[in-house]
């Protein structure tokens, strides 16, 4: 028995953007299904690295990193909990002189966009930190930068979500997206629902809808390749990132050092892991880098399916093809930080057709339309 | 399929000799039955000797008897040890060896010793990971001086110690009363041995226990033994707490009457029969499904112990507990279907004997349940305050709590939430003892509770662990 339900907007994907997206819509009093496969923030959204980090974004991106932000400075009235991120900074480490040039470069380039980034030089850094042995040079400070769980934060959007009053659908796989001259028709085993809007939010699988509606995008599945060690006594307040290096880590309040860097392994349409040889550069990486872990333990692997476009980008767009789609996805190994101002642009984007905050470098028609090969 | 440039390109060998995972009774019977075909496997084993959990050696120097060590069993634990101490100069035996990750057609293996790591490509391979306790928590059960009756029987066998001077065993299931009796006759005194089956279930499985009388007859003997040596043996409890400052000083419990008891000691040896190893099987992307009769989820296999995975095979207790006996049993059939897999030729008659002896041994098993049956009110009955997941300090009143936001009842879910089963165990300790408290709480039967996911590494893996051999990857990575 199919289930006939209708709505204003369909969000496809119950992940960190589809529930941000889903949570901003309520706000605006917009009326909105979520349909997920899984269960929310099960996938990418939830099993990510967990950094909370504007540094090292593209120029492109850091208006819209900044507008989340704000949102990340107020969560508990936003989701109802820190999920526990911190502002604990985060640090790109410089392991020769070019990759300090190149930290000074960026940091110079990005001075306008608030991230208020502090150039330390080896011997700053040690007073401070003593942090990646004889080999660093200096680095990249950004204090408020940060660290949050994404096994929590990514439901909890969902949570808040349906909190909101959005109806949110688990267990409900999107079998087709269909537009009757009207109005959308997306059908799950058990619904049809109608709606004027839908958004295509399904991460790494929302290149089969963005096909489906004419618009098929280059994007490839990259898995990443994390890790985390037992809890070992707190020793690391900041988020570690390496200038052109394959390695990143922060150390939860518990004590795990959780980190990652380098590629993944994709087994099937849904499942991913880490991969030996990459865990086998990670662990004397890690060492190298925090000689305290000499003597930890690994415990556990992961990945997930995460989708990437050619230009490192992700999109954000109203549909170049269908009146009323719009999609937002293709944010691997960056989204999290994103969640919540994404789901705010894309509420704006739907309420009221365009978004304060620049997107058009994401936009879905940059890889086919000539004009946008910039 | 949806694009990607991180799918694994590693196809299954042409050929390599055949791999077994673990050298307890099933892998040492089937290294014995491939060397018999003029195969001439790897067999790589997390100990360093040979013999499994149950046939565990004593280190060189230790000079007990085998009939000290393992009483009934001594003739086969010699005979076993014998064999394979025959076949060593044949096999590429791997002894302190882990295997901590399966990708693909490669083992990712620990020695464990001098921490070194490489990889071993397979075409075929036998699992048999055998078991660990199965562990249903105690209020207390985190001072020093509660074990595992498997510890317990460890620190006896291997170690030559007990683990107190004043013992209670309790929990239920046949090692409860064979490491009583082990450790009541190598001199250590038992205070008593707590069973929570009830008395009358053992009548109850007595016809069909006598599809193996012999071993019927020990568990007899055991029980026969204790009495008459004046080892309290008490049916039907129901156990309360360990108690105890800096260690462990009492447990309390309430007899068949509902009295409650305090006896005093040093040590608890506590386990509820023995739950099997899958975390392998898992990993190598073997099909699972719901085994009543175990009470969990296990590797699928077919009656010659192919699982789902083409070249994959299980034996022993890693598919479902059936003990050492059929670990044997199953360690050759699994040898010969991996023969017949590989077009040599096998004695057809003898894989039929071996089938039948282990349905008889699945009767005998469905029995031992009826005996000691798992303590249905365990979950119903743990207090809040109980510590269920050691490593993360997870209570019973936080998996209830997190258990009420999802009805689904999803343990991934639920573990991530939560913190359960995410520390050095990976569930492996605490996961059945979580199952059945989110079961309870949902009212849901156990089954719809699901298993964690199995992640590498197996075991804990030393971050300054050096890589000696990176050659397969290169091409396979």
């Amino acid at each position: 028995m199919v289930k006939q339900l209708a709505t204003e907007v369909v969000v496809i994907g119950g992940g960190i953007m589809g529930a941000s997206t889903a949570l901003f819509l309520r706000k605006r009093g917009i009326q909105v299904v979520v349909v997920e496969r899984d269960l929310c923030g099960s996938r990418s959204s939830g099993v990510n690295f967990g950094g909370v980090r504007r540094q090292g974004r593209s120029l492109a991106m850091l208006p819209l990193s900044q507008r989340s932000h704000q949102h990340w400075g107020r969560l508990t009235e936003l989701i109802g909990t820190e999920a526990e991120y911190e502002r604990s900074g985060h640090f790109k480490i410089a392991r020769s002189q070019a990759d300090m040039e190149s930290l000074v470069r960026y940091a110079e380039k990005t001075r306008d966009c608030g991230l208020d980034l502090q150039l330390l030089d080896g011997a700053e850094l040690h007073k401070r930190f003593p942090v990646g042995g004889a080999k660093v040079v200096g680095g990249s400070f950004c204090p408020d930068d940060g660290q949050a769980n994404p096994r929590l934060l990514s439901p909890a959007f969902a949570t808040a979500a349906a909190r909101a009053g959005a109806q949110v659908f688990e267990h409900s796989p999107v079998l087709d997206v269909a537009h009757n001259g009207q109005r959308f028709v997306v059908r799950t085993p058990e619904m049809e629902i109608r709606a004027n809007v839908v958004v295509n939010a399904a991460g790494a699988w929302a290149g089969q809808f963005a096909e489906q509606c004419g618009e098929p995008v280059p994007m490839r599945i990259r898995p990443p390749a994390m890790g985390v060690t037992e809890p070992l006594p707190f020793f690391l307040h900041w988020s570690l990132g390496v200038e052109g290096g394959s390695i990143y880590c922060r150390q939860v309040r518990r004590g795990n050092v959780v980190f990652g860097g380098g590629p993944g392994l994709v087994l099937d349409d849904t499942r991913a892991r880490n991969r030996h040889t990459t865990v086998w550069a990670q662990l004397p990486q890690l060492v190298e880098l925090l000689p305290q872990l000499k003597n930890a333990q690994l415990i556990r692997t992961w990945s997930g399916n995460e989708g990437a476009l050619p230009d490192h980008e992700p999109i954000i767009s109203a549909s170049s093809r269908q009146a009323g789609l719009y999609h937002a996805f293709g944010f691997a190994g960056g989204g999290f930080q994103l969640g919540p101002g994404v789901g705010d642009v894309m509420a704006e984007l739907i309420a009221q057709g365009r978004s304060s905050t620049p997107i058009d470098a994401f936009r879905i028609d940059r890889f086919t339309d000539p004009a946008c090969s910039t | 399929m949806i694009g990607s440039d991180f799918y694994l390109d590693d196809p299954r060998p042409a050929d390599g000799p055949p791999v077994i995972v673990g050298a307890g009774p099933a892998g040492i019977r089937a290294a014995q039955t491939l060397l018999a075909h003029g195969l001439r496997p790897v067999v790589i084993d997390e100990a360093p000797q040979a013999g499994g959990q149950i046939y565990r050696r004593q280190p060189d120097g230790f000079g007990r008897t085998p009939k000290d060590l393992y009483g009934f069993e001594a003739g086969r634990a010699s005979d076993l040890h014998q064999t394979f101490d025959r076949l060593r100069p044949q096999l590429d035996y791997r002894p302190d060896t882990l295997v901590w990750n399966a990708q693909g057609h490669s083992l990712d293996l620990l020695h464990t010793a001098q921490r070194t790591a490489n990889t071993l490509r397979w075409r075929d391979l036998i699992v048999a990971t055998g078991a660990t306790d199965r562990v249903l928590p105690l209020p207390g059960w985190t001072l020093p001086g509660v074990y595992t009756l498997g510890g317990a029987q460890v620190a006896l066998k291997y170690q030559g110690c007990a683990i107190g001077d004043a013992v209670v065993f309790a929990g239920t299931g046949p090692l409860l009363y064979l490491v009583a009796y082990q450790y009541a006759k190598a001199g250590g005194r038992v205070l008593a041995v707590l069973d929570t089956a009830p008395a009358v279930q053992r009548y109850k499985a007595a016809p069909a226990m006598l599809a193996q009388p012999a071993v019927a007859a020990k568990g007899v003997y055991f029980l026969s033994w204790l009495m008459f040596h004046d080892v309290p043996v008490h049916h039907g409890v129901q156990l309360l707490r360990a108690e105890g400052a800096d260690r462990v000083q009492a447990i309390v419990w309430k007899d068949a009457q509902g009295a409650e008891q305090h006896t005093a000691c040093s040590a608890i040896g506590l386990g509820y029969a023995l739950r099997p190893e899958t975390q392998l099987a898992d990993l190598l992307g073997c099909e699972f499904a719901f085994a009543p009769l175990h009470r969990c989820y296990v590797p699928q296999i077919d009656a010659d112990r192919r699982s789902s995975v083409p070249g994959v095979y299980l034996a022993g207790d890693g598919a479902g507990i059936m003990g050492a006996d059929a670990a044997e049993m199953s360690g050759e059939l699994a040898a010969l279907a991996l023969l017949e897999d590989r077009g040599i030729a096998t004695d057809a008659a003898r894989q039929a004997k071996l089938r039948q002896q282990l349905d008889k041994t699945q009767q005998f098993r469905q029995a031992l349940e009826v005996a000691f049956p798992f303590p249905d009110d365990w979950a119903a009955r743990a207090p809040d305050a109980l510590v269920v997941c050691r490593c993360e300090n997870i209570t019973a009143a936080e998996l209830r709590a997190t258990a009420a936001t999802q009805p689904q009842g999803d343990i991934n879910r639920i573990k991530a939430l939560c913190r359960v089963g995410m520390g050095r165990c990976q569930g492996r300790m605490c996961g059945v003892a979580a199952t059945e408290i989110l079961a309870d709480t949902l009212k849901v039967p156990v089954a719809q509770i699901g298993r964690i996911r199995g992640q590498a590494p197996i075991k804990p893996l030393p971050l300054d662990m050096t890589v000696v051999s990176t050659d397969q990857e290169a091409s396979h990575g």
